[in-house]
């Protein structure tokens, strides 16, 4: 428990919000809706996001699109995403459309015309964001790991910046890290490392580097056994934070002797 | 600057990628050829995760003007026709949505009378409401009237070029429009500009040498993705199926032939799709939908009117370009409930039977992956940002 307790003493917050936990996930590719809330439940995470085209926007009950029916509404904060809008004019239909079939009206704006390899649209992210923040959405944007689009993004009045640490799904880790490092040290708003964490090790990485959060699918929904990986992230993501907390102390070129060479100097110590 | 005259310059213009693949379509062991396998597994859960789409396809008509060898549908065929009103349409696009659909295939043969682009329009906007992908694999049209279709919210567009090899495409093609090779082999850009989001090519296998259709229909997508770069792609090797006419496959495309296709394109193109239809069987599919495929049809009908006997009043034969009445001449015909299927299929199975089928392999059937309002105006009015 303590872990716990020490971790609640640094919440993160997002537009006035306070989460505890400083995991996102995110449920695509899972293999059932129940295998995919069992893995969030191990998670602890309080945010979850959710491709709108893959839900049931039309109030019907439609059982062969009831992803959201997995998601308690109670414990979770569901930000809907823009994924398969390819203009900002898209996403921007797309977060009214979730806005009114009732959903909370966060954001996460994804828009990547590119589908190979899903690189977000700097330009068109920008343009709907600016739509997006003027019609009162809390704006999560997922960009690349240009710290210049970040500031251009934080002028906007975006609630956080989602920078790639490499291609979503690809499980890369921290390709993008010195660029994530230059937006963490200048953002005004919190910085949530999204898409290409594969492993614990990598969300550890990340919040050790200082970022706010991160965001992990792929890795947690075609894990053998999604459950434990899940509990694995969360521990990973309190782990890096923790250290970051605790100044983790630098790292040096060389070795550091433990017998020293300069005690001859200092007589009264021998 | 078309694909037409970088298949022309085949092989010099391939590329690194592209010789890599022709490497995985070498002959196989038994022991190289799982081992490609579990690769392809790996590559396409982690770029896909541990799902799988299901689509259904809806054939509106069964008319052509085309003399295609291998096809049930060919002009000289004396088969049962019909083309299917839009009311009609609507009745079997809300069978196949109670049986889960939200993603259509509307398919027709090539016959610009009965299947005109109003006609198209007005399936695509009855539809839509309910089904939120549609997608349309009928005759070539020009960028134009494939804005239209776009426009009345059809996304994706599958058009298959059947063989890369000329000399067996003129052959095969023996009257109609479709003899006409570059003209079908633009089709995907002409369709690109138009705004179409998916497209799906593939080539029919048992017309040509595999492995060198293969390897044209992979020059052609690698050079879609670098020149039409924001279409999704899918792929498909469909293969010869009994039909009417009788028409036998030329060359041989066994089962592990299919598997080690499969495997090349997925580590060759991970992130593209891999369309598997009824036209193989329970026992194969069941095999190989785990190890690269990203897209099933389900319980699927290749005629008019299959999922709901709709149009069986109508049918009739198509002679010359004539609609001929069934009578006691005809009277052959007579016996049969509806119209005659493109080609048989082999896998049975309900929608139902299939995702549950998928459930047990530890792959989640996803029914619906789109949203019709992307690409539509939503009923508030503008969505301009301006």
């Amino acid at each position: 428990m303590n872990e716990l307790i020490e971790y609640v003493s640094h919440p993160l917050t997002i537009a006035g919000r306070k989460f505890n936990s400083r995991l996102f996930v995110g449920t695509g590719k899972f293999a059932s809706n129940e295998i995919m809330s069992d893995a969030l439940a191990a998670s602890e995470t309080e945010i979850v996001t959710v491709a709108l085209r893959r839900a049931d926007l039309s109030g019907k009950g439609d059982s062969f699109a009831n992803i959201l029916d997995f998601i308690d509404p109670q414990k979770y904060l569901l930000l809907a995403n823009t994924s398969g809008a390819n203009t900002a004019d898209e996403a921007v239909r797309l977060a009214r459309l979730a806005r009114s079939a009732g959903l909370p009206n966060w954001i996460k704006l994804e828009i990547h015309p590119d589908p190979r390899h899903l690189l977000p649209d700097p330009i068109e992210t920008l343009k709907a964001a600016e739509a997006l923040v003027k019609e009162e959405f809390v704006v999560l944007p997922y960009i690349n790991a240009d710290p210049v689009l970040a500031k251009r993004l934080q002028d906007t009045g975006v609630a956080t910046v989602m920078p790639l640490g490499a291609p979503i799904g690809s499980n890369q880790g921290l390709v993008t890290k010195h660029q994530i490092e230059i937006i963490i040290e200048q953002a005004t708003v919190p910085v949530i490392v999204d898409a290409g964490i594969g492993a614990p090790s990598h969300a550890a990485e990340a919040m050790e580097m200082g970022a706010d959060a991160v965001l992990v699918n792929t890795a947690i929904a075609i894990a053998e056994n999604p459950q434990k990986m899940a509990n694995a992230f969360r521990l990973a993501v309190i782990a890096g934070h923790e250290a970051l907390m605790s100044v983790i102390p630098e790292t040096k070129a060389a070795a550091c002797a433990t017998s020293p060479l300069t005690t001859f100097v200092y007589p009264d110590s021998q | 600057m078309s694909f037409v005259d970088t298949l022309d310059r085949l092989p010099e213009t391939d590329s690194a990628s592209i010789l890599r693949f022709r490497s995985l379509l070498l002959p196989k062991n038994r022991d190289e050829l799982e081992q490609m396998a579990r690769q392809s597994s790996a590559i396409t859960r982690q770029h896909f995760g541990r799902t799988i789409r299901l689509f259904a396809p809806l054939y509106l008509s069964n008319e052509c003007i085309n003399n295609c060898s291998y096809c049930g549908f060919s002009r000289d065929n004396p088969i049962l026709r019909v083309t299917l009103s839009v009311d009609q349409v609507v009745a079997e696009a809300k069978h196949l949505a109670a049986l889960g659909f939200r993603n259509i295939l509307l398919v027709a043969g090539e016959h610009p009378r009965f299947v005109s682009e109003g006609y198209l329009q007005k399936c695509i906007t009855a539809i839509h409401d309910f089904i939120p992908s549609v997608g349309l694999e009928v005759g070539p049209m020009e960028t134009p009237e494939y804005s239209l279709m776009v426009e009345a919210g059809c996304e994706g567009l599958v058009i298959y070029q059947e063989s890369y090899d000329r000399s067996a495409y003129a052959k095969l093609h023996t009257a109609g429009p479709k003899k006409n090779f570059n003209w079908r082999l633009d089709c995907p850009e002409r369709a690109y500009a138009a705004g179409f989001r998916r497209l799906g090519i593939g080539a029919l296998f048992g017309l040509a040498d595999w492995r060198s259709e293969a390897e044209s229909l992979a020059a052609h997508l690698a050079y879609l993705q670098r020149h039409c770069w924001k279409a999704s792609y899918s792929v498909s090797f469909p293969r010869i199926r009994p039909a009417a006419g009788d028409f036998q496959p030329i060359t041989h495309f066994t089962d592990r032939n299919f598997l080690q296709l499969v495997c090349a394109f997925r580590l060759s193109f991970p992130e593209v799709g891999i369309v598997l239809s009824t036209r193989e069987s329970e026992v194969f599919r069941n095999g190989i939908a785990p190890l690269g495929i990203t897209s099933m049809s389900a319980g699927s009908h290749t005629e008019p009117g299959g999922y709901t006997g709709k149009g069986h009043d109508s049918l009739h034969l198509t002679i010359k370009g004539k609609r001929v009445e069934l009578n006691n001449s005809t009277q052959s015909f007579n016996n049969n409930t509806g119209a005659t299927p493109q080609f048989g299929i082999a896998d049975q199975r309900s929608p139902a039977e299939v995702a549950s089928s998928l459930t047990d392999t530890g792959l989640d059937p996803v029914w619906k992956d789109w949203e019709g309002v992307i690409l539509r105006q939503s009923p508030q009015g503008s969505t301009s940002l301006s």
